[in-house]
């Protein structure tokens, strides 16, 4: 943007070549099919019910969006208290979520000293292990005769073995903490760490002390990581659909995602349309605070630089 | 850092001296003192969120079937046991290959596709250039389920020939994370400004030789930062493959976990599985660590800067 621009003419076709493939894929495999959702929920159906896509938007029908309908108002409906949990699951997920990962990010960005390059590997090292394979090491102490129940009853706090992963809300619950944490922690990480220490030292000579500097300076200064960091966690939260089908596996936790998931691999094609559907809605719901954090992000990385 | 440190330990005497009301009726604490709670709490954090993963771990050496009770050290379920180890056990052994096989293929596409993309993206202005931009930023941040669910569509219903399977999985993953070189290699751009991109075109360079002689040079550490995170993506990726794999040649490491241990035990054989999905990515991310150390060396920039790059955060 900045300096002079030069020799555009004859360089542009040189840049535009450079980019060309990079366009052409993103065409191909990110806006094809996002038109296909739309070709399969706008679809009409067989004989046999299977959905059938359209590509022409003019002969599109309504069927699979009454049949979506139908799942969360008809007589029938299953989809409404899915959703309602869902919400639930994710709201209580990512405030229990923020409530451990602020602290520690707020140790490390501020208290850690010369041991900081250590405690920030240890911040970092879930990245580099699976999701699976953290899920599966809940599972391994969460079962009757796992660790967990072990410390509890010699603990004497419960008197039997509790069944953990037969489809308690507050194993899912956790188990998303546990499995969106990270994130969350680095971002909270990386936003306090940028906070000047001149302004906390500020507070401190004006006579605030700990408490006050902390809710006065450095509290409203991460408001930005705080937001960011929750919607980098709740988004693919709302997605997820593997934590409660491994640490539950009950429909009594499903989620979201988990109707979308059925409908497309499970019901053998037959309400892939209505999938398409709710895929679409589950779009339309999260595009704004999409957007939101592609600008947000955009702005503070400008500002950094 | 360090230097904090020292500036907070000057600032105590002053801080102290500048006494408030409050100071006055409180009994004097030290205001920089170490915050010992939050470092309890810190540590219990740390404790809770990887303990779990090192009794995985260890018990994938377990001499027996149990996951709570260790019955000595034993190679068992790696490549010892005939029928149920990793070695032996040919959809155990398929998941590694199929995770391997991914990781190359995808990182070798995706890297050069990225780069190239943000270089012409960033130097061709226009409506193309830049409604293309928001494109790939957007599919940075969309829930990877319902690109997952685009993605299962297209190829069930549209590019039928390409069907479900590696084929499908390499392209929908390329798709997924070409976001990360064009992102990080577009970051490095605006750090390293258009001063040498200008000198070489004055000194009569083509577009191309100040592309290859110059910008490869000084994008280097960004291009091998951001190979690093697509491959231990690849790894650690699970929606998209879950969604679009067919059979158990072309099941990866982590859907095979799921698959397997859903709704049960899936037995030590899925520890070993995962440890070496674990060992997998610290080598990665040890390799990325240490390169992008080396590759960014007599620059100034610190040893956290590297491992906050490494982990994909421009912290």
């Amino acid at each position: 943007m900045t300096g002079p621009s030069r020799g555009p003419g004859q360089h542009r076709l040189f840049w535009a070549a450079l980019a060309a493939p990079g366009i052409i894929w993103l065409a191909l495999l990110f806006i094809v099919p996002f038109y296909a959702i739309l070709a399969i929920a706008g679809g009409q159906l067989d004989l046999f019910g299977n959905p059938v896509a359209v590509w022409n938007p003019l002969h599109w029908s309504s069927a699979n969006f009454t049949g979506a309908w139908h799942d969360v108002a008809g007589a029938s409906a299953f989809v409404g208290p899915i959703l309602l949990r869902t919400v639930l699951y994710v709201a209580l997920a990512s405030l229990i979520s923020l409530l451990i990962a602020y602290p520690a990010a707020y140790f490390v960005a501020r208290f850690a000293g010369r041991r900081k390059a250590l405690f920030l590997i240890l911040l970092i090292a879930p990245f580099w292990i699976s999701y699976m394979m953290r899920m599966l090491a809940w599972i391994d102490l969460l079962q009757t005769s796992g660790y967990v129940n072990k410390v509890l009853s010699s603990l004497h706090l419960i008197s039997q073995p509790v069944d953990w992963l037969g489809g308690m809300w507050i194993t899912v619950v956790l188990g998303l903490v546990y499995g969106y944490i990270p994130y969350l922690i680095l971002v909270l990480y990386a936003g306090l760490d940028r906070i000047d220490q001149a302004l906390i030292e500020a507070g401190r000579d004006l006579g605030l002390g700990r408490v006050r500097t902390f809710l006065r300076v450095t509290l409203p200064m991460s408001r930005q990581p705080i937001l960011t960091g929750m919607l980098i966690t709740v988004l693919p939260m709302l997605g997820d659909y593997f934590t409660n089908q491994l640490l539950s596996g009950t429909t009594g936790t499903a989620m979201f995602g988990n109707v979308i998931d059925d409908q497309l691999t499970s019901s053998g094609g037959v309400l892939a349309g209505q999938g398409a559907v709710f895929s679409l809605l589950f779009l339309l719901v999260l595009i704004a605070p999409m957007i939101y954090y592609v600008v947000a992000t955009n702005r503070s990385s400008r500002g950094a630089t | 850092m360090t230097s904090t440190a020292t500036r907070s330990s000057a600032r105590a005497g002053e801080t102290r001296t500048a006494g408030t009301m409050l100071g006055k009726l409180l009994p004097r604490r030290n205001p920089w003192r170490h915050a010992w709670f939050l470092e309890g709490f810190t540590w219990l954090y740390l404790i809770w969120s990887l303990l779990p993963v090192a009794l995985a771990v260890l018990f994938s050496f377990n001499n027996g079937r149990s996951q709570s009770v260790w019955q000595g050290f034993s190679w068992r379920w790696y490549y010892q046991d005939p029928v149920n180890s990793v070695l032996h056990n040919p959809d155990l052994h398929a998941a590694v290959v199929q995770t391997l096989r991914l990781s190359v293929y995808v990182t070798l596409i995706t890297v050069p596709l990225g780069v190239a993309f943000a270089l012409g993206i960033n130097r061709w202005r226009g409506p193309v250039a830049s409604s293309f931009n928001f494109v790939m930023i957007l599919s940075f941040v969309i829930p990877e389920l319902i690109f997952g669910v685009a993605m299962f569509f297209v190829f069930t219903r549209l590019f039928t020939t390409v069907g479900l399977g590696s084929l499908a999985e390499v392209l929908a993953l390329v798709t997924w994370n070409v976001s990360w070189p064009a992102l990080i290699v577009q970051a490095r751009l605006v750090t390293i400004g258009r001063h040498y991109e200008e000198a070489a075109a004055d000194l009569g360079a083509t577009p191309w030789q100040v592309t290859y002689r110059v910008m490869m040079r000084l994008l280097t550490p960004a291009i091998f930062a951001s190979a690093v995170l697509v491959f231990s993506g690849v790894i650690d990726d699970f929606v998209l493959v879950d969604l679009l794999s067919s059979n158990s040649s072309n099941t990866p490491m982590s859907v095979y976990i799921y698959s397997q241990q859903r709704g049960g035990n899936g037995g030590p054989a899925l520890n070993a599985l995962g440890t070496i999905m674990l060992v997998m990515s610290f080598v990665v991310a040890i390799i990325g660590y240490i390169g992008y150390r080396w590759l960014t060396r007599g620059e100034r920039g610190s040893r956290l800067e590297a491992l906050t790059t490494i982990a994909g955060s421009e912290g």
